[in-house]
């Protein structure tokens, strides 16, 4: 059984361990993808990297975006800026539940005093084209991260299978050091010169974002910029020509970023409620065909090529 | 006789599969094993959130010795017609046989197969079955190709006979099969050796692992007893969310919680909900109050702090889902209290389904058929009408939002709220009733009404945007909605024409919404309700209209009765279902679905039963021979001279004392017959019917029905006519088989 470390003082610190405790574990500790995404899933790191046969793996903290959960800093729980902490190992280790509660003991869950329970949840993104088998994992009746073999994804089977694990930090956080309200949570160490709290950093963001995303956004642009991202995707994959050296080069990462780009409009098109149910899969139709033509692409790249 | 021990050990397999995954793993390897020659004396399965086990007593220790010979070509035959026997059997000519027989001489192969040692049977058996198992979803993990609910870590296979136990030589995908397994996750004594299936299961519970799920149920169940009881209190009973916890647990700690003091005047359905969905918790209730105020949740971990830190845990969990779920409830009875306009409104946006239009459409067609069916069933027709118009607005509430299985129920709440009678608020309920065959049908007229009316607003639409159901595909439960019907007019005794209600719906759906004219409209629906599309009020109404000539007249004074014909089929049919179920076979509804009527449901039921009853009994069986040896001397009759003969018998024609006791039978038959229908009286109709039975059969043995001199044939024919009338008029006879 893992070693219990001690309760952790802040965010931070969560975050750090994890960060420690992955890199122990031979995961390459990778910085956030720098556009909004909806999810860690989203990185490149994870939707691309889980394509092909080359071995990959891979944790990095995630900042994630989901306009329709703003609250204006209000609800003790819900963010529309959050963090997620992915992990991911292609192929999946077999000891990968243990090397997982492993991670728990080390931001100071005792797997003694904790009723850990691994309890069926498919996941599947529809924009992304992807579905895979595994769980959420509850600490005490609480839903603390979510644990997926990939079997598909952008339209490709995985193999190798991935294996994916999602911490929702700030739940998780919260849980460990015992705060009701996001917002009262210790961000750095309460015994710095400067102790700053979740609320001191992010209570303004959240109400700034909440009336942008509910109210503000303008939708008419967003509908254009959708189109657009959606027109540089193809355009992006159709102009891998070989140049005058006789080079081609596949631009899979920066059509993926006009997916992502889309994803991201689309949400926001959503919490402006603009977007009908019937419209609703219509659009998520068309993301997901921006996704499998990445994937594809991806597939036909060096780091994308089966070994 | 050895015994086989095997233990497929896995990640966390999904609680709902492994009652299914447990019968198959016992029914595939045991088939498998009698298929290769060996017999076992008993088997048993079991799982765990991390094993399937199986454990087969008394196995042979080898295979029977199989003696094949197979039949080959004429040694004579052609050489191709002997190397192709040589092909399929393996065997080289001189391993054939030649034998004689009449025609000359043959080729026999003959193929002694060995007996084989269980341990190559059981080893090709627990592959091919772990290859194949049929798991609902399954899955691929790391490198591997083998499929499986979760990834397979270890498997058991162990042969244990008076001189030891041994390992089943097996390698699946990479895992060689042995003889160690581990416990509890977190409780256990790391991995361990196992002997037989006997010492299995004692180690594994050393080392906290209850294999069999039913003792994991009682122990659960005794457990939450003990705990409520302690409190003065009690658990409710909810089998469906035992056997899932039972599932998720290896070594089930039930702990008992309070719910916090603010939530306890939410609605019991939501405490209840909120906490079997989210949470997997018991509900727990103070018989002094009648409220839930516990909850009982089941760790699966004997912690060092007797559970503190995990009750604690959940309790936080739960506060955090019960104010969500209060903030929903105080919010939604703030839209109630103001009459539900809110509600009512933002269903105007929701697309029930884009060729039906909108929620607030679908509830505008609801609530004009409502009213209309409401003198049908006793209701008045101005509280069906509000009741439809209420019954749905909780599907825009909060908490059916976060919680669809409370639709209806929180629209009773709302409907109380918002001060509407309680009949009314009842409907709301109730009108989605029944669902399953162990759903109970509504009652109560208004209940009554709005139910029958969302159920034919349904299936008239997809009837008639052409989206039936169609073999096993029925996505808007249409099958559920029609025999939703059967079940509320039967189950009521209610007296209609369904098909009148059919074509009033589907004409609402085929002219939309916001008709022009609507009042002149809902007048003419309403008269055809009431009297049919032809009835006159209704033809005199459409005549009148012609003036004001709106644009959806045509479609009303020409509707077309197919779509309502169709699915008045489809309604039979599930009618049929029923009756089967209920012993009636087919061809005697078919004998009354032939009949005038067949719309009123209730009827053609009673008639259906009565018409069973009697072809049970042994002159209604004989009476049916008669029946059709008459139907076919007149069919043949008929068709030979082409006349039909249907009146004119007349006794003065009769020639023997068997004709005229059948003209007299006749006559005492229908003197009974004819006021027994009229007054639906089957079951004295068709006895009498079937009184026919001794008279009529003695007509036969004794008279020849075509005699040489033509008037009397003629007069034997319309008396023969007779029969089929009088049993025509009961039921189409000819439908029933036999």
């Amino acid at each position: 059984m893992p070693d219990t470390l001690s309760t952790p003082r802040s965010f931070q610190e969560i975050i750090l361990r994890l960060q420690g405790y992955w890199a122990a574990k031979g995961c390459a500790i990778l910085q956030p993808y720098d556009m909004e995404v909806g999810a860690g899933t989203f990185h490149p790191a994870t939707t691309l990297r889980s394509l092909g046969t080359q071995p990959w793996a891979a944790a990095y903290v995630q900042p994630s975006r989901r306009p329709t959960d703003g609250r204006y800093g209000e609800n003790p729980n819900r963010l529309q800026h959050y963090y997620q902490y992915q992990v991911i190992i292609k192929p999946s280790p077999p000891d990968l539940q243990e090397l997982y509660l492993g991670s728990l003991a080390a931001i100071g869950i005792d797997l003694a005093v904790h009723d850990i329970r691994f309890v069926e949840d498919d996941w599947e993104s529809p924009t992304l084209g992807a579905w895979g088998l595994g769980w959420e994992v509850w600490c005490d009746g609480m839903e603390v991260s979510q644990f997926t073999y990939f079997q598909q994804v952008g339209g490709h089977d995985c193999k190798p299978v991935s294996g994916e694990l999602t911490y929702g930090l700030e739940r998780l956080a919260m849980y460990v050091m015992g705060v009701d309200h996001v917002m009262d949570m210790p961000f750095n160490d309460p015994q710095s010169p400067i102790p700053l709290k979740y609320g001191d950093i992010f209570r303004q963001t959240e109400e700034e974002y909440s009336r942008h995303n509910f109210d503000q956004a303008d939708t008419e642009m967003l509908l254009q910029h959708f189109k657009d991202a959606e027109a540089e995707c193809d355009r992006i994959l159709a102009a891998a020509q070989p140049d005058k050296a006789g080079r081609t080069i596949v631009m899979a990462h920066p059509a993926y970023d006009q997916t992502i780009k889309a994803s991201h409009i689309f949400n926001l098109l959503d919490a402006r409620g603009v977007i009908s149910v019937t419209e609703r899969q219509a659009y998520i139709g068309r993301v997901r065909a921006l996704a499998k033509k990445c994937a594809d692409a991806f597939r036909q790249t060096p780091a994308g090529a089966d070994l | 006789m050895p015994d086989l021990l095997i233990e497929l050990f896995s990640e966390e397999i999904p609680a709902r599969m492994q009652a299914r995954a447990r019968e198959d793993l016992k029914k595939l390897v045991t088939d498998g094993l009698v298929a290769a020659g060996l017999t076992y004396a008993s088997a048993g399965a079991f799982s765990t959130p991390r094993r399937l086990v199986l454990s087969v007593e008394g196995l042979t220790a080898e295979s029977r010795p199989v003696r094949e010979e197979r039949k080959g070509p004429a040694t004579t035959a052609p050489a191709q017609a002997v190397e192709g026997f040589l092909r399929s059997t393996g065997l080289t000519l001189d391993q054939l046989e030649r034998r004689a027989d009449k025609k000359g001489e043959t080729f026999y192969a003959v193929v002694e197969k060995p007996g084989r040692k269980a341990h190559e049977i059981v080893a090709e058996v627990l592959e091919a079955t772990i290859r194949t198992f049929p798991w609902p979803k399954s899955m691929r993990w790391g490198n591997g190709t083998l499929r499986w609910v979760r990834p397979l870590q270890s498997i058991i296979c162990l042969l244990t006979d008076e001189a030891g136990a041994n390992v089943v030589p097996l390698t699946v995908d990479g895992i060689t099969a042995g003889n160690t397994t581990e416990g509890h996750r977190f409780m256990g004594i790391g991995r361990f050796t196992v002997s037989g299936f006997d010492d299995y299961a004692v180690k594994l519970k050393r080392a906290h692992v209850v294999l069999d799920a039913a003792e994991r149920e009682a122990s659960i169940w005794q457990g939450a007893q003990n705990l409520a009881f302690a409190a003065g209190m009690e658990v409710v009973p909810d089998a469906g969310l035992l056997a899932e916890v039972a599932g998720l647990v290896e070594w089930p700690v039930p702990l008992m919680g309070r719910i916090g003091e603010d939530f306890l005047g939410l609605p019991p359905e939501v405490l209840q909900t909120s906490m079997r969905e989210h949470q997997k918790f018991f509900s727990v209730k103070n018989p002094k109050t009648g409220r839930i105020e516990g909850f009982v949740t089941v760790a699966n971990i004997e912690a060092a702090d007797g559970g503190a830190v995990i009750l604690k845990g959940n309790q936080k969990v739960l506060s955090a889902r019960l104010s969500d779920a209060k903030f929903f409830w105080e919010n939604d009875l703030r839209v109630a209290k103001a009459g539900m306009g809110e509600w009512a409104e933002g269903l105007k946006a929701v697309t029930f389904h884009n060729k039906l239009g909108s929620q607030a459409d679908r509830i505008d067609r609801i609530a004009a058929l409502a009213r209309e069916i409401a003198p049908l069933v006793g209701a008045d027709p101005e509280d069906a009408e509000r009741a439809a118009q209420l019954a749905k607005l909780d599907l825009r509430s909060a908490m059916v939002g976060e919680f669809p299985e409370l639709q209806g129920v929180m629209g009773r709440y709302y409907a109380l709220e918002a001060g509407e009678k309680p009949a009314v608020a009842d409907a709301a309920r109730d009108h989605y009733s029944p669902l399953g065959p162990s759903d109970a049908v509504p009652v109560e007229p208004v209940s009554v009404a709005v139910a029958l009316a969302d159920k034919i607003d349904t299936l008239t639409g997809f009837w008639a945007i052409d989206e039936k159901p169609t073999g096993s595909k029925d996505p808007f439960a249409l099958r559920r909605a029609a025999l939703g019907v059967v079940r509320l007019v039967l189950g009521n005794n209610l007296r209609f024409s369904v098909d009148r209600l059919f074509d009033a719906q589907v004409l609402r759906h085929q002219i939309g919404s916001a008709p022009e004219q609507a009042a002149l409209l809902a007048e003419i629906l309403g008269a055809s309700v009431a009297a049919g599309m032809f009835g006159r009020t209704t033809r005199e109404l459409i005549d009148g209209a012609q003036q004001e000539a709106p644009q959806w007249l045509p479609m009303v004074r020409d509707h077309d009765p197919s779509i309502s014909d169709d699915l008045r089929d489809f309604l039979h049919d599930r009618l049929k279902v029923t009756l089967r179920d209920q012993g009636v076979r087919h061809d005697v509804v078919d004998a009354c679905l032939a009949m005038e009527g067949n719309c009123d449901l209730t009827l053609l039921v009673k008639r259906a039963e009565a018409l069973a009853a009697v072809m049970k009994t042994e002159d209604g069986a004989n009476l049916l021979q008669g029946y059709k040896r008459a139907n076919n001397i007149l069919t043949q009759a008929e068709a030979k001279d082409g006349v039909e003969y249907s009146y004119g018998a007349d006794v003065k024609f009769a020639e023997t004392e068997e004709e005229r006791a059948l003209f007299a039978a006749l006559d005492r038959a229908e003197a009974t017959i004819t006021p027994a229908m009229a007054k639906e009286d089957f079951a004295t109709a068709m006895a009498a019917m079937a009184a026919l039975r001794v008279p009529v059969d003695a007509f036969f043995t004794a008279v020849q029905v075509n005699s040489d001199n033509q008037i009397v044939r003629r007069n034997r024919l319309n008396l023969l006519s007779r029969i089929r009338a009088i049993c025509s008029g009961v039921a189409d006879l000819s439908r029933i088989e036999g």
